[in-house]
Formats: structure tokens, sequence, C-alpha cells
């Protein structure tokens, strides 16, 4: 059925009227109730906003319009405004809000067909790797149920990965929609910093918070980026410059391309079976033309330490506004600075509040130059060893991260958890285009079945068209994932 | 960089959080082994290098002072915790803990903390 089909097929189908939108968005609602109380991707759903806006996709149809996307059921990171629906960053601060307003990325796609099916899971206000922080729900990887999906993205990256949506939209502050992505085997698209609207994203980190694509294939991830890509007026941080469409006549080889392997990321620091996972990857690349060079990053090993001081600073800046007073939770005590206190100790959970307090205590006085000046200097060295590499190739490939999605509870100390942002921090402070497409699985034991992995590939600032094109090249020649079935799909198709 | 003793009950009374004795304790350690490993950046030469607030070339941008359509009062007042009339109804900010706040739209001067 074309339900299993990407975002361009059934756009295709439902601009040719061979398939309704309305038909679409019933048959995926149905197929969401069958599948998500094993996988838990969705908080909301949003059968009705999806049924009203395929009714007039349909119509506009029916008077001769087309659409990009078309019908494409499409899934929404719960930290991103809907009008109408619930918005909770996957938070017990923000109670039972209700979105006044659409985010201008959300209304791109809206207006470009898509049909909203609900809003997923994510790890509370996007801080986490592997979605366990959301107060509101556990999502699971489809691959393995005992696993992770990755975060903070997780719930996106699941429905798309248990086609329970066609594409989705996941936000990156440091790696939040490629790590994810690898994790549960789809395409994953942090594009450049400015690049994508934020206004109606609920803000965790100003300078690096991005929404990008997620979905089944690079093309698809490129339809969906370039409905979305482009300057508005309300968010004064996108960028000036024309948008390059990238989702036509995207080439299938890489002769001629330079891709930079970073030394300090030697793949020996990994489990042998993933290491030999990538250094295939790598192989690939060469045999369809890309020249491997070696480049260098000496600053990359200080991504995390930078992020960890400059993400909780902008946070515990941005976080400061849910103080229980305009909207979400109040617990009320006699005076404002109490009731504050109360608030916020009880809406927000451990890992927002570890954030909170690293950041106040970057930016306090007599800790400011040492803590935060230091790592925004820090960031601009990395964003200079990038620069430097990339006089020497066009794209950068590296693992997306450092193993396939883990069990549940397996990383208890936050260190821990975040160096699992190590391959995907340092792009973020230099604010590149970056993303994670399937390059193959390992079988771990006792996994349930094969646990997909991500190549991550990064260019220079606004080549998204290059980043797009190499990245679709090697999915087009390689297909890893393509003979495996998810164990759950296959279990929920012989049921 | 000094790393290790983060006062937490100071930082989280900045931080407008209150925390239980044993959070502030588990925060602590956690927060101190976190600060260990980004004190690893002392070894970056950082000296006279900018510091980067964002990354892309962009200056500040303006538009006509025009007002515009905004979104209807009622329903952002109706997403507030209490609210009274055409106003949020907060507790009392100055004065003497304890009282209920002071009636919508009454001023009590001269009541400053």
């Amino acid at each position: 059925m074309i339900l299993e089909g990407t975002a361009r097929e059934i756009a295709h189908a439902v601009n040719a009227r061979e398939v309704s939108a309305v038909e679409l968005a019933d048959a995926m609602a149905e197929r969401i109730a069958e599948r998500d109380g094993a996988v838990g991707a969705y908080l909301a759903r949003t059968s009705e906003l999806a049924r009203a806006q395929a009714l007039r996709v349909d119509a506009a149809i029916r008077d001769g319009k087309t659409f990009p996307l078309a019908g494409v059921p499409l899934a929404l990171k719960d930290n991103m405004c809907l009008e109408g629906s619930p918005t909770t960053c996957g938070s017990k601060i923000l109670g039972n809000w209700v979105a006044p307003y659409t985010a201008t990325a959300v209304q791109r796609l809206l207006d470009a067909g898509a049909t909203p099916l609900g809003k997923t899971n994510l790890d509370e206000f996007a801080m986490g790797s592997s979605c366990e922080n959301s107060a509101l729900g556990r999502t699971r990887n489809p691959w393995d149920l005992g696993r992770v999906p990755g975060g903070s993205s997780g719930g996106s990256v699941a429905a798309v990965a248990a086609g329970e949506a066609t594409v989705a939209l996941g936000s990156d502050t440091g790696g939040s929609i490629r790590e994810p992505a690898a994790f549960c085997g789809v395409v994953g698209f942090k594009p450049t910093y400015g690049r994508v609207s934020r206004y109606g994203l609920i803000a965790f980190a100003s300078s690096l918070d991005q929404i990008g694509p997620i979905s089944k294939t690079v093309e698809d991830a490129a339809l969906v980026y370039d409905v979305m890509a482009g300057r508005d007026t309300m968010d004064a941080t996108t960028a000036e410059r024309d948008v390059e469409q990238t989702s036509l006549g995207l080439r299938e080889d890489l002769r001629g391309v330079r891709i930079g392997i970073v030394a300090e990321f030697g793949l020996d620091k990994l489990e042998p079976a993933v290491r030999a996972v990538y250094e295939r990857a790598y192989a690939d690349l060469e045999r369809l033309g890309a020249q491997l060079v070696e480049v260098s990053l000496p600053t990359a090993d200080y991504g995390v330490a930078t992020y960890y001081l400059v993400a909780p600073a902008e946070c515990s800046s941005n976080l400061a506004r849910f103080d229980g007073m305009r909207y979400g939770l109040r617990v009320e005590r006699p005076d404002v600075v109490a009731t504050y206190e109360a608030t916020r100790a009880a809406g927000f959970g451990d890992e927002v509040k570890r954030r909170i307090l690293i950041g106040t205590y970057a930016l306090s006085s007599g800790y400011y130059d040492a803590y935060y000046v230091r790592a925004q200097k820090a960031r601009t060295l990395i964003a200079a060893d990038f620069a430097k590499a990339f006089a020497s190739c066009d794209a950068i490939a590296c693992p997306a991260a450092a193993s396939p999605a883990f069990e549940f509870n397996a990383k208890s100390d936050p260190v821990s958890m975040y160096l699992m942002d190590y391959y995907t921090v340092p792009m973020s402070l230099a604010g590149l285009p970056s993303l994670s497409v399937p390059c193959g699985y390992v079988k771990p034991a006792g996994a349930a079945g094969p646990l997909p992995l991500g190549l991550e590939l990064s260019t220079p600032l606004f080549a998204e068209r290059s980043l797009l094109n190499i990245a679709h090249a090697y999915e087009r020649a390689t297909r890893h994932l393509e003979a495996e079935r998810i164990p759950l799909l296959s279990s929920a198709v012989s049921a | 960089m000094a790393s290790g003793d983060i006062d937490v009950a100071y930082v989280a009374k900045l931080a407008r959080l209150a925390l239980t004795p044993a959070e502030i304790e588990r925060f602590g350690t956690q927060l101190g082994a976190l600060l260990q490993h980004v004190d690893a950046l002392a070894e970056l030469p950082v000296g006279d290098v900018p510091a980067t607030a964002q990354v892309i070339p962009q200056s500040n941008v303006a538009r006509a002072d025009v007002a515009r359509p905004s979104l209807d009062r009622e329903v952002v007042l109706g997403a507030a915790p209490r609210r009274e009339g055409p106003y949020f109804r907060v507790p009392r900010i100055i004065g003497e803990a304890g009282e209920d706040a002071a009636p919508a739209g009454s001023v009590r001067a001269g009541e400053g903390a």
C-alpha cells in the first residue's frame, strides 16, 4: 500500500488523485492506534486537525492545485507549536497548555499539503540523548523494544521507523536529530543554523537550536527542507540569503567529491563490529568515486565540554520564563519567589534542573569569565578548525554515535550520557548542516535483531545542496537496511 | 578554572529552584563531575580569541514600527493558571509574605519590601 511509500511517492499519488489525503490520514491514524501502544512515539494524536487539513488538501486538488507534500502523514516533535493542540515539551511544567499559534516551519509544511498526525515524545525540553528524560512517557526503539530510540527527538524518529509517520520534524541542539535517527535507522537532517525559522519552537539553547526533517530517504529530507527553509520575519536569526532548492536533480555518484575523515575521530575507539561498519562506509564512499582525505579537528575533543557550558547557559536563561505566572503549572505559595521556586521544583525533571543549575553557575558572578566566556572562545576555535578542514574537503564523514541504541537505564551517570554527543556537538557549535544516514547495522548478543548505525555527513555553512547530494548518492548505492525487517513490524504484519 | 565545589544551594536560589537536601547532595556530586570534565577547556589557548555568540554572519534586523495583529487576549489569558478579568492574577510581589495578592487593578503604594 502507498502508506509504506516515501513522501515523494505519496505526494505524487495524492496530487494524481490515485488516493485521497483523507484516506491516508485515516489509514495512518488506524496504524498509529495499532502500533503505538508498543512504541510510544506519540504523546498526543491530532486526528481531527489531520482530517480537517486532509479535507482542505483534497478539495484544493479537486480544484486543480498540487502540493509538494500533498497528504503526506507528518509527526511533530512536541516542542513545536501547532495551533489548537497541546504542546508539552515532555514536561510537567507546561501543564495542559494548548498552543495558540503555529510554528513557522510547521505552517510551511501544512501549506505544502502535509497532514499532522500528532505530537511526539522527547527528552524534557529536548535535553537528553535517549528520550528517557521525558516526564510524560516512554518511547521504545522499534528495532528492539528493550532499547532507547535515542534523543532528544526520540518520538519523531521512532514514528518514522515504525511506519507511524512518513516524515517528522525534530529539533537538533547538540545532535538531537542525528543521534536518534542513527539509532532508529532513518535519515535525520539538521540544516545550517538560521536556515529554518525557530518561531514556535520552544527555546532550549537559542544559538544552537535548529528544526530539521526526519524521513525514510534523503530525497524526502530534501523535499521537506525545501518547503521549510528560508527567511521568516518572525525569527530575526533566520539567514537573509536565498535558499538553494535541494530536492531536484540529486546526483548519484561521488566523482570529484573530497570527503574528509577526521584524524581525531579515529575508529579504533569503537567496538570492532561497529568499527567494521564504518570502515565499510568509508570504503563505499571511495568506491562511489569520492576521494578520501584526512583532515584534523584538533579542538573537536573539547566539543562536549564547550557544549555543556554554552547550551546550559542559554537554557537557564530561556527557561526562566517558566515561572507559573502566565501559563502552565503553578504551585501557589504565599509570596511570588516561593511560588516560582515551588512551581519550578515540581514542574521540571532532574535533567532540566541539572542544566539550569550548571548554566546559572556558569553565568554567575565570579565564574562567568572562567566558564561561559571561555566556552564561547572555544566555540570560535572549533568553528575555525572546521573552516580550515573544509579548505581541503567538501564534506566530513564520521560516525553519528559511538554505538548502536543502548538499553534503558544504561547511562544513569549524566556525564556518560553527555558523551553520547561526542560526534554531533562540534558541528552544532559551528552551526554546520549535518545529517545522519543509515550505514549498516550490528547484531549484539542479547539484541532483538539488527541495530542500525548512522553515518554522519557534514558540510560548510549553507552547503545543504552539496550535503544532500552526497548523502543521496551514498544511500542509493548502499541501502543497507532495505533487506532487514524491524522485528516489531514483522510480527505486527504476521499477527 | 577551579573544579569541584559548586554551592548548589546558592545556585538553586539564583535559579529559583526549590531543592531538597537530598537533591542538593545528588546534584552537587553530578555537577562536580561535569565541572571536572569541562575543566579540560583550561588547556585551550583562548587568550585573544574572540567569543562566538552566534555562528552566521548576521546583524540586527529591524522592521517598521507599525502595530500588527497579535494573539487574542482571551486565548492568552485563558492559558493562565489564575486570572482576574483582563489580568494575570499573581501572588504578592511587594509587601508582607503571607497576605494574599492585592486585588487586581489596585495599587498599594509605599509597600515596597
